[in-house]
């Protein structure tokens, strides 16, 4: 038995655990240098959330050891990891939303100096400590929760997906904050889906892959690659021919669009929005956070309702009071969080045959054998692994959000509304999702997918709808879509201007602002019954 | 991986078959074994306990078990009612006060219309609710008081009679002295009525309504209506609870007894997620029945039947424990 490498600051050696006949981690080794952003990567199921878990001490590992500053720890709780200096920031927002800010910081024993001058680092200058946490959107929220653990100063800083839910602008600021950590005494330990912000600010990878350690990798040119492919085995060509796949679009001349939205508003973020989808077609949404899309997607869905404008669907006017109205007229809603889409107790064969089932207008008893059927049509098409599919929750992320689009699918779709459907899912389900919406296009379905994950825009899409205010900005075909393109266009930026820090920094006000003038309750869970 | 998975779910194998039933059924196999066992209790301590001793554990449960049912459909779709007992005195008192001094056949029309005002003011229930947004707890209990205070007005002192046919329903054996008709009865109303709103649609937007509100609204689900509907139907069970007292007492009491919030201990007991979403009508019937026998069994062992009372809040605490223990080690290994 050897001891820890002195140099590093925090070791994990061969830590395994199993969950009763399931084994999460069979031996993941992780070993971080003092001053290091190290990326902890691996596909959702790899043992990501169980090797955080265990280091943070929310769970006990079977064997294996953990060595903090060459002496080896063992703790029994979050407090106890904290105070040995492993903090996280996970992935759910910690703040207690009935407590304001201030007592949320006495609450866990919070500096406030450092706090507020992590805040000003981070870009949230005019936060007002006395609010309740509640009233502070997400992304602030997750925000706060970073300047929390940075005024802290833990030796070890575990973030958890933290930038999945912030908008383009605000992950630039929490990025350019870590890397300035580089090089000091402390580290961080990263875990991201998105490989560009492992490129911007790590030094290395630590790979898991079915519960063990398959690779470090120094972060430098190439080392995508690397690790995308340690990440996948041998998968990783399939990914890389689904995820690539694109389709041309040939639209036949004087072809009625699908969906045409016309002037539309609703609520205090969305103004005026004009755009088509052609059946056939992929049509990505990109925005900023807060710039009116989840308004969007609400009228369309039938959860909300609009107060100027027009939708239209195959070129005659629609309005929906009920998203059951909006399911009839052939719009689906696949929602980003999960929870808001699936009934997690219940059976995945529920979940897929709710929406065919839903209106409670058919008396009729459920033809059984029917309903088996396409739920194991949508199930095979969409590749569920569905083996615990007693109860949805047991599911894993890809493969819930596997289910809210086979719902849909087994009905048969016409126009899919996505909002954000790949949030925090591993980069093989995203592929199997972008392929199915190009399969679901090239079937004759129109699908309007916003995503918060640029990129997706050129995987995906035949073109690209810039939203900024509440307006549309600009309307890009996919080929010129890349990254920096529509980057520009969500900040509203001509293609040659600079994009100057103040107009970021602006962006970032404005941002909160529309984001606490709308945050009040966004839809009722029910209308009124006609 | 994914071939094995699609394979299992279209053809899965007897033996996984069975082990996928006994893990979703855990709950009701258990309480079935704890029937069991307290019967066969019963029996060593009495050893002259047979079929009458059946028969009138039939008889005396058959109020309460329908209270339990009616509770667990309402439970189940994510709301709870507070006015079960209130609704069941006032369809008692309905029944009682139009049978007295009437011939049998008119009694048929008093249990159809009995049990339409059970419907009815279930609905009523159910609309107040949507319609307001008030929290159905606050709801129901207020509403607990309002027909309280009617089942008052139809009658102040117990009195009135039930119909010779009613009381017969309910009484003795069916054919074999084990088959007691007040178990018939019971089994008839709830599987001819929860066994077809189960297998349609309304039963899997009831699920679903309790399961997650607003994934329902999503899906296309009216979540008003289908919430109307559970209470209504709570309201048809209370009534036929009304007339299951009508029929064991043969009067009509304007009293509620303690039907309310017994019914909700034995639908946590009966394994339904007080949450929603989750559980059946069959898990309530057995507790009840159990919370039943452990009451006679004090009896037979000339405890203060007192004690019974406290022996029920410590089983209720006691299971759920368990069965919480139960889950907790499946997630975590």
């Amino acid at each position: 038995m050897t001891l820890a490498d002195a140099d590093m600051l925090l070791e994990a050696s061969d830590v395994s655990k199993t969950y009763g006949a399931v084994v999460a981690l069979k031996s993941a080794s992780l070993a971080v240098r003092p001053g290091e952003v190290h990326a902890l990567m691996g596909a959702n199921g790899a043992g990501k959330s169980t090797l955080v878990k265990i280091l943070t001490g929310a769970v006990r590992p079977d064997s294996g050891r953990v060595v903090v500053r060459g002496r080896e720890r063992r703790v029994h709780s979050p407090a106890e990891a904290r105070r040995n200096g492993v903090l996280s920031v996970y992935q759910e927002p910690s703040l207690i939303p009935d407590l304001d800010i201030r007592s949320n910081l006495r609450l866990t024993e919070t500096p406030l100096e450092p706090f507020r001058h992590w805040l000003n680092e981070l870009g949230l200058e005019r936060l007002e400590m006395s609010r309740d946490a509640r009233e502070v959107p997400l992304a602030a929220q997750r925000v706060i929760d970073l300047a929390r653990a940075l005024a802290i100063e833990p030796d070890v800083l575990l973030l958890d997906e933290l930038t999945a839910a912030l908008p383009a602008n605000l992950t630039e600021r929490v990025l350019e904050v870590i890397g300035r950590l580089r090089g000091g005494e402390r580290s961080v330990i990263f875990i991201s889906h998105r490989m560009i912000e492992i490129a911007a600010v790590c030094d290395r990878a630590t790979v898991l892959r079915e519960g063990q350690t398959v690779a470090v990798v120094d972060v430098g040119t190439g080392s995508e690659e690397r690790i995308v492919g340690a990440m996948l085995g041998e998968l990783a060509s399939e990914v890389a021919a689904s995820g690539g796949a694109k389709a041309a679009t040939a639209r036949p001349a004087g072809a009625t669009p699908r969906l045409s939205v016309r002037q539309l508003a609703a609520g205090a973020r969305l103004s005026d929005v004009s755009f088509d989808v052609y059946p056939g077609e992929v049509i990505g949404v990109v925005a900023l956070e807060g710039q009116g899309q989840d308004e969007l997607f609400d009228v369309l869905s039938g959860s909300e309702r609009s107060t100027a404008g027009q939708v239209l669907v195959d070129g005659s006017a629609a309005s929906f009071r009920h998203p059951a109205d909006a399911i009839r007229a052939g719009l689906v809603y696949v929602a980003a969080d999960r929870a808001e889409a699936l009934l997690m107790q219940r059976p995945v064969r529920e979940n897929i045959a709710l929406p065919s089932a839903a209106r409670v207008r058919d008396w009729g008893l459920i033809n059984l054998r029917d309903e088996r059927k396409r739920v194991n049509e949508a199930v095979a098409t969409l590749q569920i692994d569905a083996r615990a599919g007693a109860e949805v929750r047991r599911l894993s992320g890809g493969n819930q959000q596997k289910v809210t689009i086979a719902r849909w699918v087994a009905g048969g779709v016409r126009t899919m509304l996505c909002f954000d459907p790949t949030r925090g899912i591993d980069i093989r389900t995203k592929g199997q999702i972008y392929a199915l919406l190009r399969d679901l296009a090239a079937g004759g379905a129109a699908v309007l997918l916003y995503t918060s994950d640029l990129k997706e825009i050129q995987l995906a899409c035949d073109r690209a709808v810039v939203i900024f205010g509440g307006r549309v900005v600009a309307e890009l075909p996919a080929a010129d879509a890349d990254e920096q393109a529509l980057l520009r266009a969500a900040y509203d930026l001509r293609s040659d201007a600079p994009m100057p820090e103040e107009l970021a920094a602006e962006a970032v006000a404005a941002d909160a602002a529309a984001a606490e003038a709308a945050s009040e309750p966004a839809v009722p869970p029910e209308t009124p019954a006609p | 991986m994914t071939a094995t998975a699609t394979a299992d779910t279209t053809r899965p194998d007897p033996v996984a078959r069975v082990i996928a039933f006994v893990r979703g059924e855990a709950w009701l196999l258990g309480l079935l074994g704890l029937l069991a066992a307290l019967l066969l209790f019963t029996k060593a301590i009495q050893p002259n306990y047979g079929a009458t001793g059946i028969q009138g554990l039939a008889l005396s449960v058959l109020p309460l078990a329908l209270a339990a049912v009616a509770q667990a459909v309402v439970v189940v779709s994510g709301g709870i009612d507070l006015s079960i007992g209130s609704m069941i005195a006032l369809t008692n008192v309905v029944a009682a006060t139009q049978m007295l001094g009437h011939g049998p056949e008119y009694a048929i029309v008093v249990a159809i219309g009995v049990l339409l005002l059970g419907t009815a003011i279930g609905a009523v229930n159910g609309a107040v609710i949507v319609a307001t947004r008030v929290a159905d707890i606050i709801v129901t209990l207020a509403m607990s008081f309002v027909w309280a205070g009617c089942a008052l007005l139809v009658l102040t002192a117990p009195g009135g009679s039930a119909t010779p046919w009613l009381i017969a329903l309910v009484t003795g054996a069916l054919g074999n002295e084990w088959l007691p008709r007040g178990a018939v009865a019971l089994l008839l109303v709830t599987g001819l009525i929860w066994i077809p709103v189960k297998r349609s649609r309304l039963g899997l937007a009831l699920y679903a309504v309790g399961s997650n509100e607003l994934a329902a609204f999503r899906s296309g689900v009216s979540v008003g209506r289908t919430k109307i509907i559970a209470y209504a139907l709570t309201g048809l069970f209370s009534a036929f609870g009304g007339l299951a007292v009508t029929a064991v007492t043969g009067v009509g009491n304007p009293l509620p007894g303690g039907y309310t919030l017994t019914s909700v201990a034995a639908v946590v007991l009966g394994g339904v997620s007080l949450a929603g979403g989750r559980g059946g009508v069959l898990g309530p019937i057995l507790a009840v029945i159990i919370l039943a026998q452990i009451r006679t069994d004090m009896t037979f062992l000339s405890l203060n039947p007192n004690l019974a009372t406290v022996a029920q809040g410590a089983i209720l605490i006691g299971v759920v424990m368990l069965g919480s223990l139960a889950q907790l080690r499946r997630v975590r290994g």
